[in-house]
């Protein structure tokens, strides 16, 4: 039966996560995600599931890792210092290739900044935070809904391609209380386990953009896994190159060559667009409103949202670039997805950015207005 | 009967020290990486007290318990 | 046919032999004495999950036939406390050493204790940092050398055992290298506890600990730490200046009291009508 609520967004991620049938949770207390830790701590008993407040985040991403490997689907939420802590043990997560969400609701920065006040300034911290290549995914809800439905979204894409995903969410997508709406047909991607014990299996063997399935410990397969470079055995072959470079490609090439499955943008009035705003997670909530002043007033604007922004939907951008001659690209920070929109558009277009920083979210105006001036 | 596996064997000389009997001398015989390995020079006074199996660092020691 | 080898390879994964470990290195010795404690358990090695963090001794797990996940420099307590409480049916147990443990984990160490979660944790005291090529470490004696430490080390060092008593851990024993039969039955009784177990044992690196500290074979370091240990029994009856670097040897602690995974069992008994959720990445919603 459908499920009509009226919620904080924090709350609906920790239902989202429920949802997906996310059984463990580790984290630590830190604005502005704190309620999404004590949501989890109040739902995980009346499911069966285990809650554990950890001494620091770093503990809290190593945890939920662990508990990935004993088979249990795991979360942890957190925001600013706290994912900057996690850095380390997330790499850790991309070369042991462990199936795990992370929610970071972004807070203004850097260092302690601004605890109770939104930023979008992670955006490439979650690309490039950790050490070394790998690609990440990502996904930025905009509302209430789209925080329950992406962090649903999320375990399905960790379990699918065996990555850490994070969920960017914001302080407004976090702390805003909206309608949702609990549907009864959510789909789930179960994890993808090996058939049976011969000793033919190999953790870490798979075509070069595949994964593998991935035993619990405990079912019998006595695999080692390890942070060093290891070969499909998952033994360390530290080395040796090739055995490097096979690996680290493969990680990488799992997400990008899946890119048109995991990439998602949701497109309005683009296709007779002379300008088209590009958004990502909560600035989006004042596109619609410009655009439909700026539509009355005869100046074709369009929206694209981008719900992915790991790995970057570049054909989209692209695209869009090749008909518009204009970008507008809206962010709460000084200017960090607006050059991946650079790099996409590859020219064709001219891309603007209109950074705000401080920690309120752009009013419609600021992006009307700043139409206004494109258009002359 | 004792064994020393002289593939694993790193010639670390910790039977000899830890033996109660003094039954291990180090031998004159090296390996393939040039390590001089220990031998049972006075196995007689063995007890079969499996201590040299249990320090030994590199799992290159058999002590032979009793005929199955 | 019954193999001539010795009893403890079969634990091991053969493809990896000979380890990484130098010649004398303690680690191998107390990869031995874990298996003859864990033969005196009654623990299926099939059901034996290690993890352990960066450094020498966390290498161990690498050439364990079991389930072993190898982690970052001192987080291997967090991994672990997240396999245990995912699935408490495991028989988890880390490796660690000095600087994993008690340097850049210290803050996991001490929680870990405190939450009495059962885990067994081996702790390989080797007083340096013997991967990164033989820095000070936070139990180094006062006076040793390293290659950070070039005049001297005049920190204070960590007392493992007694630290880790004092954070709440159920079960603690500091044994040494020099005492395999007294650490293989500190192990089982470790591995038996029903809570957070900390084993410390203090073990030789003849390589950097050794060279430069005037004990360049492995003998030398082995009979030096033979000669300095001390029973915690008769310790008890001797004054702090005949301690000096001594090594005090013995039981620290053993006190089960309620574990962490057991309170979120009934925790979820107490609110759900069904049973411990384990391996939830597995199942088909309903």
């Amino acid at each position: 039966m459908v499920e009509e609520r009226f919620v904080q967004g924090n709350e609906a991620c920790a239902l989202g996560a429920i949802a997906a049938n996310c059984r463990f949770f580790a984290g630590y207390p830190i604005t502005p995600s704190t309620e999404i830790a004590e949501q989890m701590s109040i739902l995980l008993p009346k499911y069966g599931g285990s809650f554990v407040q950890m001494e620091d985040e770093i503990a809290s991403a190593g945890a939920i890792i662990g508990a990935s490997w004993s088979g249990m689907k795991a979360m942890t939420a957190t925001s600013g210092p706290g994912i900057s802590l996690m850095q380390e043990n997330i790499g850790y997560g991309f070369i042991t290739e462990t199936p795990i969400v992370i929610i970071n609701v972004q807070r203004g920065s850097p260092s302690t900044g601004q605890p109770t006040m939104s930023a979008q300034a992670d955006m490439m911290q979650v690309r490039w935070g950790s050490h070394g290549d790998y690609e990440p995914i990502a996904l930025a809800p905009s509302s209430v809904q789209e925080f329950f439905d992406f962090t649903i979204k999320a375990f399905n894409l960790a379990e699918e391609y065996r990555v850490p995903v994070t969920v960017l969410a914001d302080e407004v997508v976090g702390h805003m209380r909206e309608k949702l709406i609990i549907p009864d047909d959510i789909e789930i991607v179960t994890r993808k386990r090996p058939e049976k014990v011969d000793g033919q299996y190999l953790p870490f063997d798979a075509p070069c953009d595949g994964t593998t399935p991935m035993p619990a410990f405990g079912d019998g397969f006595n695999i080692h896994v390890t942070g060093l470079t290891h070969d499909e055995r998952g033994y360390p072959d530290t080395n040796d190159p090739d055995t490097h470079t096979k690996l680290v490609e493969r990680l990488c090439n799992k997400v990008l060559m899946h890119r048109k499955d995991i990439c998602s943008v949701k497109k309005e009035n683009c296709d007779d667009a002379d300008i088209v705003i590009v958004s990502c997670g909560s600035p989006y909530r004042s596109v619609g409103a410009a655009m439909k002043k700026a539509r009355e007033e005869g100046i074709k604007v369009g929206s694209l949202k981008i719900d992915t922004p790991w790995p970057f939907p570049e054909e989209e951008i692209a695209e869009i670039a090749k008909t518009a001659s204009d970008i507008i690209v809206p962010e709460m920070n000084l200017g960090q997805i607006v050059h991946e929109v650079e790099r996409a558009a590859h020219g064709e277009a001219n891309v603007h950015l209109i950074g705000k920083i401080g920690g309120i979210l752009h009013k419609p105006d600021e992006i009307y207005d700043k139409i206004k001036e494109i258009n002359g | 009967m004792i064994i020393i596996d002289s593939k694993l064997c790193k010639g670390c000389d910790i039977c000899i020290a830890t033996c109660p009997k003094n039954v291990y001398s180090k031998s004159d015989k090296v390996n393939t990486k040039n390590v001089y390995l220990p031998f049972p020079e006075h196995e007689e006074g063995c007890t079969k007290c499996g201590l040299c199996e249990l320090s030994c660092p590199d799992q290159a020691i058999y002590v032979e318990k009793e005929v199955e | 046919m019954v193999e001539k080898e010795s009893p403890y390879k079969k634990y091991l994964r053969e493809e990896r032999l000979p380890h990484i470990f130098c010649p004398g290195c303690g680690n191998g010795t107390v990869m031995s004495t874990f298996f003859k404690g864990l033969e005196g358990t009654d623990i299926d090695f099939e059901n034996v999950a290690m993890v352990s963090g960066i450094g020498c001794s966390s290498r161990i797990p690498g050439y364990a036939k079991c389930d072993s996940l190898h982690t970052t420099h001192g987080r291997a307590l967090s991994f672990a406390t997240g396999l245990k409480v995912g699935n408490p049916d495991l028989d988890v147990v880390v490796f660690t050493g000095d600087g994993d443990a008690a340097s850049i984990g210290g803050n996991h160490l001490i929680h870990a204790a405190r939450r009495n979660i059962n885990l067994t944790v081996i702790c390989i005291n080797n007083n340096i940092y013997g991967m990164t090529g033989g820095q000070i470490s936070p139990t180094s004696p006062k006076g040793s050398f390293g290659t950070t430490a070039p005049y001297g080390s005049r920190d204070m060092p960590f007392n493992l055992a007694e630290l880790v008593s004092a954070a709440g851990a159920s079960y603690v024993a500091r044994w040494t290298t020099t005492h395999p039969l007294q650490l293989s039955k500190a192990i089982q009784k470790g591995l038996e506890n029903d809570g957070f177990s900390f084993i410390e044992v203090v073990s030789q690196c003849p390589t950097y600990f050794g060279r430069k500290n005037k004990m360049k074979t492995p003998l030398q370091m082995f009979e030096w730490i033979k000669e300095n240990s001390i029973n915690k029994r008769r310790a008890e009856k001797m004054d702090e200046a005949e301690l000096e670097g001594k090594i005090i040897v013995g039981e620290f602690a053993n006190n089960p009291h309620a574990e962490l995974t057991d309170n979120i069992k009934k925790l979820a008994e107490e609110n759900s009508d069904k049973p411990l959720a384990i391996k939830s990445a597995f199942e088909e919603l309903d």
